[in-house]
């Protein structure tokens, strides 16, 4: 049976393990005269008895999920004969896919070893049983609950109680979610990077001045192993980035304080929501922009004035880049800017101070903690921008600090080496996973840091 | 002690200096906010001058007649005839007939080029629809190749485009042109089809599906979750390290790097739990991950505003705690709830980056059906076209581009009307 | 009229003008028409102001308020809160301006100069009339820049020996240079309240302003920094002359020469100060002074 119909199968144990628990919450506080004789009302005995109904079932059932799979490939690749598969985690794997590709009727059978047609059939059977066993047991188990809670409800049964607490585990359950994704963020790029670091050692990654990811396919082929330094790629993350800031930050950090300490009222009403309309342009429309519209434009206009600006430069990427942080500075700033308290404005435009002279020598050393975490969060978002330099910027990976020039990203490589059909453990993907794992990193870094500092300028001014 | 005169003095002198730095600086910020503003307008202005081509395609007139022998039909209910049909045969004898003096072999392939392949379906899905055609004749306006779309809408400009054509070519599309038989028709095939190598062919109604689903299912995954995250933290939750690490956690998964999740992605749903590549469910379960804390954030927020007064009276009243949550504090929160779902939504809307790396790049012609067919999304689609070489393709871009902004602005502006709407202020 | 919550301390709250739109007047004798009683114009005054009436968008907080302020005199403003006290002493050096929707009829002169005419340089005027607030607001920056940054602003110091001096002046004036002496580079917010207070007294003077108004300096101290403000003040009134709003009528009768009583955005009485509190002439005063309200 497939998974949703069992799933629905469930659900409708469930539903009858609520009336079943109602009914009989009722019938025995009609035995003890009233339902004010009961703990809980009977629709809470209903609740447990559908909890206990459920929750093991479901639990088995996301068991059988999660393991079934790879337990039944495991299987059926031992019954093959040991020459099968050339003995690396690999090559297990691809046959794996194959076998299961032959199974589902992907590849035609007409064509494929007469071996592992018979793996797949074996496969198949395999899953049916394990199918129908599921099924068999989640209902067993379903059941078994349903029965040993009706057994239980009597007058003095806390059900309420009990359901309220797995109600609040349940809640608890889906904060830590962000909990689990942080693990699995970190499982999955330090696992994969960690291979990665046996084949090229950290140092190597860290600070090797060559990048050229190419690895051969066969042994023999010029070039079989590939240079993995990524100095270029963070020589260049970090001067698309700068560029990026360099747009963003001034254009920013004016704009809000223009908005905030000079703007009408009615002006500041359209302004602020027409600037943050940038921040909701998917970036890929950014890319396209950058690629089609502002490198052209960029190129033709350095041959204008005889300088060599490359089609994919820094520069384009870089400004766009910074064109899209710019709402993020300006809301992050006038937060904090509006956030200073009036009395400091007060007190300097009471002394004759002009407003810009209270802006700049109060306001804004007033805000200025917040201004730097603000602008650390773009830093960090400049940072990990993709599709921007992905369709903007070059793959080839230059040593250069000329914004003219073409360069990679760390991003762009992530992108690069894991698009396309890629086995999954050759050192070029893996590098990827390191990459991921540095850009992690440095991001969660200043993340924290601007957060902790954001947090402390609110309470101060609180 | 008197006023000491040289202070005033000394401030009257000053006053000029400062009042030409504070114009300086009331300049500097009114020209930001223009640049700001500038940069809204040419994205948007860009865009739309690229985009609005793709709304239109060219099509030319020929006059074709649907004969049996040229067919090689007789008989629509014999599916092995209309298998075997040269459907293709109808207009390239109309171009034949049109041009009789293009006789070399080169110069007529060259000539049947100026039609888009699909016109031969078209004409197949025309006589199936109408059997009663056959052996007729008729004017019809079949759908022209992408190199003329761009040399037709190039040279409505004044500015005819010519580099992809032989000199034959616009001898013939000038005739064509001449004798009106050339037109800008409504591009019904962008917004119905699916991708194509063609670009006349190309339509973005796979990839809106493709999103469609994908964002049902990110929605059904996240919101659900994120509200009871948000109820935990904002009610339930002790104070304690546990919970300051959970508020920790996400806080930083709401600015850490969108490509990172597709790593997670990757390693996590395509490697370990062996779902299948460029489908919705593994692109729903990716974006849902991400915008969880985006959500959660919005809805503690939401629960957040929510008077303490309404607790305290339905605490008094002897409710239990989760009563109090769920018939009283949720209501009154979901608008905001709701807007935060909105705008998370959008996000995931726009997202590309982290669907490169579960292989939602895939080249995709067929609509997807359900949560397990292979799709793309609209960014996707954006980022597939924008790579693409051919010229056409750019308009395509812009007008799915415009496609994509056009949802955006109906999501984010109805989060907006509905906070107007049902929002309380306390 | 919307000041929104931008503003914060120092500014009129919306209960600084609430029942200031006649309606119970007559409940307390209060004829639409008042005069005010009692000497409003004395010989030597450094500040006139003529039928002033403020507005905060269509609400009016100042009705027709005529008075004088005596030269290197201290006059004390008290009245009920609401009253409009703080209004008509920010209307004093223009402080209002700042405030969306506030509008000033009526004639304000400082040495006979028109404090509204467009002629009038704001920078100017604040640089000769400075402002001690209710809460003590020292900027995030050390004791020395605090003190510093009036002279800064206005390039009153020619080198960094006179920048010194005048803060060194400033802060033993304020009487609070024998304490921060040690720790001038360190930030004024570490001191305690009163501290503050004598901070931005001392930030206020370094400019040598001509008039200082005080917005109810004291209402944020305890008892004995109160008590060293106000000594401060009778010093500081040999030199300056002093306008001070404060809800304590005692310390209006100990600081003030003479004293002006508001009332529901109307100026009741002024004379001096120890006949308003012996000897009234009007029947509000004398019920606000014995506590019948206030």
């Amino acid at each position: 049976m497939h998974a949703n119909n069992l799933l629905l199968l469930l659900l409708a144990f469930v539903a009858a393990a609520f009336y079943v628990g109602r009914g009989r919450a009722n019938h025995i506080a009609k035995l003890a005269g009233g339902s004010r004789q009961l703990h809980s009302l009977p629709d809470y005995h209903g609740h447990y008895t559908a909890l206990c109904c459920g929750l093991p079932a479901v639990l088995l059932l996301i068991l059988w999920i999660i393991f079934s799979g790879h337990v039944i490939s495991a299987m059926v690749l031992d019954s093959l004969p040991a020459g099968q598969f050339l003995g690396d985690p690999g090559g297990r794997e691809l046959l794996a896919n194959k076998i299961a590709n032959i199974a589902q009727g992907v590849l035609p059978k007409a064509n494929q070893p007469a071996i592992l047609v018979a793996a797949a059939e074996e496969l198949n059977r395999l899953t049916q049983i394990s199918r129908w066993s599921v099924t068999a047991l989640a209902s067993c188990v379903s059941l078994v609950g349903l029965i040993w809670a009706r057994s239980r409800i009597t007058p003095e049964l806390r059900s309420r109680p009990r359901v309220e607490a797995s109600i609040r585990y349940a809640l608890f359950f889906c904060a830590c979610v962000a909990v689990f994704t942080t693990f699995g963020i970190i499982f999955s790029v330090l696992f994969e990077s960690l291979q990665f670091f046996q084949s090229v050692p950290v140092v190597d990654f860290i600070f090797g001045l060559e990048w050229s990811p190419q690895t051969a396919i066969r042994d023999d082929q010029v070039g079989s192993s590939g240079s993995f330094g990524a100095v270029p790629l963070f020589v260049g993350t970090l001067l698309v980035s700068a560029v990026a800031m360099v747009v963003a930050v001034p254009i920013g950090l004016m704009s809000a304080i223009f908005l905030a300490e000079y703007a009408h009222k009615s002006v500041r009403a359209y302004a602020k929501p027409a600037l943050e309309v940038l921040a909701g342009i998917p970036t890929v429309v950014y890319g396209f922009f950058a690629a089609l519209t502002v490198a052209p434009f960029l190129r033709d206009l350095g041959q204008g004035y005889g300088f060599s600006v490359s089609s994919e430069s820094a520069l384009a990427a870089g400004l766009v880049m910074g064109v899209m942080i710019i709402p993020f500075i300006s809301s992050l700033s006038d937060d904090v800017i509006t956030a200073v308290p009036q009395s400091l404005r007060d007190g300097s435009l009471a002394m004759g101070a002009t407003h810009s002279e209270t802006v700049i020598r109060v306001v804004i050393p007033a805000a200025l903690p917040g201004i730097v975490a603000g602008i650390m969060l773009a830093i960090s978002r400049a940072i990990g921008e993709t599709m921007i330099v992905v369709m903007a910027s070059g793959l080839a990976a230059n040593m250069t600090f000329n914004p003219l020039d073409s360069v990679t990203t760390v991003t762009v490589q992530i992108v690069t080496l894991l698009t396309g059909d890629q086995e999954f453990d050759s050192p070029k993907t893996l590098a990827a996973f390191a990459l991921g794992l540095v850009l992690f990193l440095i991001t969660l870094i200043l993340n924290i840091i601007a957060l902790k500092v954001v947090k402390r300028f609110r309470e101060q001014y609180e | 002690m008197s006023k000491e005169p040289i202070y005033l003095e000394k401030i009257q002198r000053s006053l000029v200096g400062r009042y030409r730095a504070e114009r300086v600086f009331r300049g500097c910020g009114m020209l930001a906010v223009s640049l700001g503003l500038a940069a809204v307008l040419l994205v948007f202005v860009d865009i739309f001058i690229k985009g609005t081509g793709a709304f239109s395609a060219t099509y030319i007139a020929l006059d074709v007649t649907y004969e049996k022998d040229l067919l090689g039909i007789e008989n629509f209910a014999d599916q092995r005839q209309v298998n075997s049909g040269d459907w293709e045969a109808v207009y390239k004898q109309a171009l034949r007939r049109d041009f009789p003096d293009i006789r070399k072999r080169g110069e007529r392939r060259k000539l049947y080029a100026l039609v888009s392949s699909a016109a031969g379906y078209d004409i197949k899905d025309r006589l199936l629809a109408n059997p009663g055609l056959l052996g007729s004749k008729e004017t019809l306006w079949v759908l022209a190749d992408d190199d003329i779309d761009s040399y037709y809408k190039s040279w409505l400009d004044g500015n005819a485009y010519t580099a992809r054509l032989t000199d034959g070519q616009i001898r013939v599309l000038d005739t064509l042109i001449n004798t009106e038989r050339m037109q800008l028709r409504f591009n019904a095939n962008f917004l119905t089809r699916g991708d194509s190598r063609e670009p006349e062919q190309a339509g973005i109604w796979g990839a809106v599906i493709g999103s469609f689903l994908t964002l049902m299912l990110t929605l059904v995954l996240s919101f659900p979750v994120g509200i009871a995250a948000a109820v935990y933290l904002e009610e339930f939750a002790p104070k304690n390290k546990v919970t300051d690490f959970i508020e920790v956690n996400i806080n930083n998964l709401a600015a850490v790097p969108s490509i990172i999740f597709g790593l997670l992605g990757l390693a996590i749903f395509i490697n370990l739990f062996q779902i299948p590549r460029s489908i919705p469910v593994v692109g729903g379960l990716v974006l849902a991950v991400m915008t969880l804390p985006t959500i959660i954030i919005t809805s503690r927020a939401a629960i957040k505003s929510v008077p303490p007064s309404i607790r305290e009276a339905a605490l008094g009243m002897g409710a239990s705690r989760n009563q109090t949550v769920l018939h009283h504090v949720l209501p009154l929160a979901l608008p905001g709830m709701l807007t935060g779902a909105i705008i998370g939504m959008a996000r995931a809307l726009g997202e590309t980056a982290p669907l490169l790396m579960i292989g939602m790049v895939a080249f995709i012609v067929d609509i997807p059906a359900g949560f397990t067919d292979p799709a793309t999304v609209l960014p996707v689609q954006i980022f597939l076209w924008a790579d693409s070489p051919e010229r056409a393709f750019i308009e395509k871009t812009s007008a799915a581009i415009m496609v994509l902004l056009g949802f955006l602005v109906t999501m984010n502006t109805s989060a907006v009307w509905l906070r107007k709407r049902l929002e309380r202020r306390w | 009229m919307n000041t929104s919550a931008t503003f914060g301390v120092g500014t009129p709250s919306e209960s600084d003008f609430r029942d200031t739109r006649g309606g119970d007047m007559s409940e307390i004798g209060l004829t639409k028409g008042h005069v005010t009683v009692g000497s409003v114009e004395i010989q030597a005054a450094k500040m006139t102001a003529r039928g002033v009436n403020i507005f905060y968008g269509d609400k009016q907080a100042i009705h027709d308020v005529t008075v004088d302020i005596g030269k290197n005199q201290v006059i004390a403003m008290i009245g009920p809160s609401g009253c409009g006290k703080s209004t008509f002493l920010r209307s004093l050096n223009r402080m209002n301006d700042t405030i969306d929707g506030c509008k000033i009829e009526g004639d304000i002169r400082i040495d006979g100069e028109d404090l509204y005419s467009p002629k009038l340089d704001v920078v100017e005027l604040r640089a000769r009339v400075g402002m001690v607030f209710q809460k003590p607001n020292p900027f995030p920056k050390s004791i020395y820049d605090n003190v510093a940054y009036g002279p800064k602003i206005h390039g009153l110091a020619e080198t960094r020996v006179d920048l010194d001096e005048m803060v060194e002046k400033s802060l033993r004036r304020a009487g609070l240079w024998d304490e921060v002496k040690d720790r001038l580079f360190q930030a004024g917010t570490g001191l305690s309240g009163g501290q503050q207070q004598r901070l931005c007294i001392a930030r206020a003077i370094a400019v040598s302003p001509e008039v200082i108004l005080m917005d109810e300096p004291c209402s944020a101290l305890d008892p004995i920094a109160t008590a060293r403000i106000e000594e401060l003040i009778e010093e500081l009134s040999h030199n300056f002359t002093i306008a001070i709003v404060t809800h304590n009528m005692q310390q209006a009768a100990r600081v003030s020469q003479r004293t002006a009583y508001f009332h529901l955005g109307r100026l009741i009485e002024v004379n001096p100060t120890e006949q308003v509190f012996t000897n009234p002439e009007h029947s509000l005063t004398e019920s606000y002074i014995t506590g019948r309200f206030g």
